[in-house]
């Protein structure tokens, strides 16, 4: 079972959200980066472009699969995980943590739209029937 | 049935085993109606004997002697390993390396290739195969697209100088995606881009620039000076360029102060025979930080379960199969058998083999030069360097001349009337290596046979033919 | 691995009866034009060069040496003597720009094979220049699309693509400037009637579709789609991909489609090279054939005669610097030779009884089919969820131990709708006792499956190398050989 930290919050296509302070840090979640395998290459957004919620903004590969992340709010990326560039497979390893992708700032704190992990976990779960 | 292997009993059994009494009935999912009803209009089965006696005949009407026609395709001395080894079944009849483990050969071959190419090209990387030289130059230009999607403008640079034929595919293919095209012209003295034109064309913004070497003339371009102005521009530099030369003349990746950014061009003067235009192959090489624009497959080296090295097909996600719509190209078939005889031939030739082959295509071509300059009634247009191509003009019209010269046994050269009718009666003419000495002599003393016998026909008009 | 050419390499040693005597000539070009440095091709003897791709040769397989069942892939025997045929010196030295004059015998077999394809297609006019079924679906698209602008239509910016589609479609679709929709498949394999109403409308271009479809199924509502697609203005593109299976059986025509792409590798027994050349012919019906590729030829009295620019101006334009693969195409007309009316009419018959009795076959022995409902066409699929489950072994543990059994794999994971699928096409040229020969090592590898999983996991073992580690290869790139850092690895 992979696992789905209860303090973060989550998008339907498998971005999770953490709130620190003004800014949010969006990655994938256990269950995606299980899904795709090993991961060769991660795309990073550029630095202070703006996003809407919903719109394509990072790519991951693995060697058979490859997958856009939608940034799940609206706002301006401040900072990216540049470590990942080079090593990849810190998705895998600690998707929650090392493995994080990109900071935002965001233009409202909403984050209503997005789902508990109880509700994720249960997306997922009916994903597989 | 040829090539069909069932015996009446095989058949039989195998029906059994499916539980039917006839073939028909396993199209029974398809609405009659759907199917064919009277026997096609196709004509009768022939055995390979009979076969053989008709195409001979077939190729029997296209032999037509020695042939002065480059224009993009060209004859160079094919060595017999080249096709004897290429011809074997275990590298003709495999399909794409998917399984890797079961295709060490084609994959390594294909390492040994990227390796061979990238080096050709002084570049870091290449590719395993586009489809012919126009579609590559077609795939450059939209990797140089994606490479500057931060700028909305889409607007390519390409000269008059580069095969007319190439600029056509361009079109089509580039069309399709509202990319601007933006023709530069020649310098009618030298047969180079025009710099003139180009700064002027160039102030409404560039995305890349397009640089022949040779260009379709046959002339060398100011390569160092054209990349590093459209760099200065912030313009990416595509080259598109004959790969033998590259072993004389200075390489793409060496191009300026930072070398062009994508080289591509036609495969097919590296040990692939003329055979129609195809299949040839194309090849398309990069600065190893635009690899992830790369279209087509690419062979990486690897390590297996117990540490020893093979090679895969490597960085797939850029590919149609995985990518899908938003894939780098739709490619998918490549021309994998043509890079295995380009392979081979590399191999035999060796980088002091291949220079002196384009070196001897080079010097034969001053030789003739020289000497179809000094014929009544030829002119010769462009003044620069050159490698194994030239336009020479004539006073009367070229199709007779051409059509006066097979008689001789001689295919003289491409007319340029219909592609560049401002040059007026123009024939490009290409001298390899295949030709000798002795071979140009016959050139130039069949033509001038034929100007004097033409001017005497056509003496209605008043032809000055002065040099 | 074998050592590269380039660790055989001596500074000084050369295949010397190869290189033109020149030494001595000094070239007129400036010197900023010419090269300075070596370029990296190998000094090695003539001998050194036949043995060294002799032997590589050998570690790979391919239809003249195993069983290559790669659905939708169609590796039939290639004949030899079409091979040989198309190297004739006519045909070798003949230039793409030589005079019509002295090119009757190459354009009579273009024209006549052009023949051949409208006769087993029903379409009205082809054009052979796409030099594979990617570049044969991007004419087939652009063709579309210079008919929707003609009738000044342009509000047709979508392009329906079935989810279970080659991953060419989409991206054919998407290199044109489509957006592309997708419709899914229902249960049977057939695109969703329901799904493919409520996607089309006045945006709609037209849709690319294979039939028999990626999923080895015919789909058996095609003349509603066709229906449904021409009401709502749009066209009709056949992926030949899969002709195999209709081949002197059902025209494309008569199913409605209006435009579509051949693959002569596939289904005209063109070698299939390590990965090309391919041949792509593209067929249309009335209405698009203003707008065909060039150049393509056509015969006035007993002459044959290109038709340019200059004759189709609306033509989509030039696909290839010349006349497509035409060696490829060579190859293609003489195979229709050799089978002529009577064997062309057998392909997608013993197409069909060879994977019908497969599949029947390996039905009994207890594999699970995709679509159990139906026939296979001439491919089908097998699915390995029940054995990845209970085995926990997958599809792609089977395709590796099936190498150990000198048996090329089936393509698998290939249509994505199918879990642990293998898509297996055996091809009409297999004998009986190949197909059984393959049911057997299947049964055999389940059975090791059972009691000895690692011989599948870690398969194979009788190959020039164990599995590859693909994940290293993509995060660590090394795609050519630089002496030092190579030298690190091996």
């Amino acid at each position: 079972m992979n696992s789905v930290p209860k303090a973060l919050k989550y998008s339907k296509t498998h971005e999770w959200v953490r709130e620190e302070e003004d800014l949010i840090t969006v990655g994938i979640t256990d269950h995606a980066q299980c899904m795709l395998g090993d991961l060769v290459y991660i795309e990073l957004p550029d630095i202070e472009v703006t996003l809407e919620a919903g719109q394509e903004c990072a790519v991951v590969e693995s060697v058979k699969a490859a997958a856009d992340i939608y940034s799940p709010i609206s706002g301006e990326v401040v900072e990216i995980n540049e470590s990942l560039l080079d090593n990849p497979q810190l998705v895998n390893e600690d998707p929650y943590g090392k493995g994080w992708l990109f900071r935002l700032r965001p233009f409202e704190n909403d984050l209503a739209g997005l789902l508990s992990a109880d509700a994720y976990s249960k997306q997922v779960a009916s994903e597989a029937h | 049935m040829p090539f069909i292997p069932h015996t009446e009993q095989d058949i039989k059994e195998m029906l059994a085993v499916i539980g039917e009494t006839s073939i028909e009935a396993l199209f029974d999912e398809i609405d009659d109606h759907l199917k064919i009803k009277k026997p096609l209009s196709l004509p009768p089965q022939l055995t390979e004997m009979e076969l053989s006696r008709f195409m001979q005949e077939r190729a029997q009407k296209d032999l037509a002697g020695l042939c002065y026609i480059g224009a993009g395709a060209y004859e160079h001395h094919i060595p017999a390993a080249v096709f004897d080894i290429a011809s074997r079944g275990e590298w003709m009849t495999a399909y794409t390396p998917y399984q890797a483990e079961a295709s060490q050969g084609t994959l390594q071959l294909l390492f040994e290739y990227q390796t061979m190419m990238s080096s050709l090209m002084s570049l870091d990387s290449s590719n395993a195969s586009l489809y012919d030289g126009a579609s590559a130059l077609a795939e450059a230009i939209l990797m140089a697209v994606r490479l500057s999607k931060q700028n909305q403008l889409s607007r390519i640079f390409i000269p008059r100088t580069v095969h007319p034929h190439y600029r056509d595919v361009v079109r089509a293919i580039t069309q399709q995606q509202g990319i601007e095209l933006v023709e530069v012209p020649y310098d009618v003295k030298t047969g180079q881009i025009s710099v003139t034109e180009l700064k002027t064309l160039a102030k409404e913004g560039m995305t890349a620039l397009v640089i022949p070497q040779p260009n379709f003339f046959g002339i060398l371009e100011e390569v160092d000076l054209l990349t590093d102005w459209a760099h200065a521009a912030k313009a990416k530099v595509i080259a598109v360029v004959n790969p033998m030369a590259m072993a004389l003349l200075k390489p793409p990746g060496q191009w300026g102060t930072m070398g062009a950014d994508i080289a591509c061009g036609e495969g097919q003067p590296l040990g692939v025979p003329l055979a129609s235009g195809g299949p040839y192959y194309g090849f398309l090489c990069c600065k190893q930080e635009w690899i992830r624009q790369l279209p087509g497959r690419v062979v990486g080296r690897t390590i297996d379960l117990s540490g020893k090295p093979g090679f895969v097909l490597t960085l797939q996600a850029r590919e149609q199969h995985i990518r899908r719509a938003k894939a780098t190209s739709n490619i998918c078939t490549n021309q994998g058998w043509l890079v295995t005889a380009s392979v081979i031939y590399m191999s035999l030739l060796g980088p002091n083999g291949l220079r002196q082959a384009a070196l001897t295509s080079h010097h034969h071509t001053s030789l003739l030069r020289e000497s179809l300059a000094t014929i009544k009634g030829v002119r010769i247009p462009f003044q620069a360097p050159f490698f194994h191509e030239l336009v020479v003009q004539f006073d009367l019209p070229v199709d007779v001349v051409l059509t006066e010269l097979m008689r001789y046994h001689i295919q003289a050269g491409f007319n340029l009337r219909k592609t560049y009718p401002e040059l007026g009666e123009a024939l490009l003419i290409c001298v390899t290596e295949t030709k000798s000495p002795d071979d140009l002599q016959v050139l130039a003393k069949s033509l001038c046979d034929v100007l004097k016998k033409c001017v005497a026909v056509v003496s209605a008009a008043d032809h000055s033919g002065s040099q | 691995m074998s050592k590269l050419i380039f660790e055989q390499s001596r500074q000084g040693r050369s295949a010397a009866a190869q290189c033109p005597h020149t030494a001595s000539y000094s070239p007129s070009i400036p010197s900023h034009l010419l090269r300075q440095d070596t370029p990296l091709l190998p000094e090695v003897s003539e001998l050194q060069v036949v043995r060294h791709y002799t032997h590589l040769s050998q570690q790979n397989f391919s239809i003249d040496t195993h069983f290559y069942p790669l659905g939708s892939c169609t590796m039939k025997y290639n004949p030899r003597g079409v091979h040989r045929l198309a190297a004739l010196e006519g045909f070798l030295k003949r230039h793409p720009l030589s005079l019509d004059e002295a090119s009757q015998g190459f354009m009579a077999c273009a024209y006549e094979l052009q023949e051949l394809l409208k006769e087993v297609t029903g379409m009205k006019a082809v054009s052979l220049t796409p030099m594979a079924g990617a570049q044969g679906e991007f004419a087939g698209v652009a063709m579309i699309r210079a008919y929707h602008a003609s009738r000044q239509d342009m509000l047709r910016d979508e392009m329906l693509v079935p989810d279970a589609a080659h991953g060419t479609n989409p991206a054919t679709a998407a290199q044109c400037g489509y957006r592309v929709r997708e419709v899914s498949t229902d249960s049977n394999g057939n695109v969703a009637i329901e799904a493919l109403r409520a996607a089309v409308g006045p945006h709609t271009a037209g849709i690319m579709l294979t039939n028999p479809s990626t999923l080895g199924v015919f789909e058996q509502h095609i003349q509603e789609i066709a229906d449904i697609v021409h009401e709502a203005g749009g066209l009709l593109y056949y992926d030949g991909a899969n002709l195999n299976a209709i081949l002197g059986k059902v025209l494309p025509s008569q199913m409605g489609f209006d435009v579509m792409h051949m693959n002569l590798h596939k289904t005209f027994a063109t070698p299939h090279g390590g990965g090309g050349p391919g041949g792509g012919p593209v067929a249309v019906n009335d209405r698009l054939i203003p707008f065909l590729p060039i150049p393509r030829v056509t015969k006035r009295g007993d002459t044959y005669h290109w038709l340019t620019a200059e004759d189709c101006p609306h033509s989509i334009g030039r696909l290839s610097a010349f006349m497509g693969n035409a060696g490829i195409l060579l190859r293609a007309y003489m195979y229709a030779r050799l089978l002529g009316k009577e064997g062309m009419q057998r392909v997608a018959e013993f197409a069909t009884l060879n994977a019908n009795y497969l599949l029947a076959r390996l039905k009994q022995a207890g594999f699970t089919l995709a679509y159990p409902n139906r026939r296979a066409t001439h491919e089908f699929i097998v699915t390995l969820k029940n054995e990845a489950k209970t085995l926990t072994i997958h599809a792609l543990d089977v395709a590796k131990r099936l190498l150990d059994y000198h048996m090329h794999a089936p393509t698998m994971y290939f249509p994505l709708l199918v879990p642990e699928c293998l898509l297996i096409e055996p091809t009409e040229t297999e004998c009986k006792e190949t197909l059984d020969a393959f049911v057997d090592a299947m049964v055999q590898i389940i059975e090791e499956a059972r009691h000895h999983p690692t011989l599948l996991k870690d398969a194979p073992h009788h190959l020039p190398v164990r599995r590859l580690d693909e994940v290293k290869a993509a995060r660590e790139l090394n795609l050519v050989y630089r002496a030092k850092f190579n030298d690190d690895v091996s």
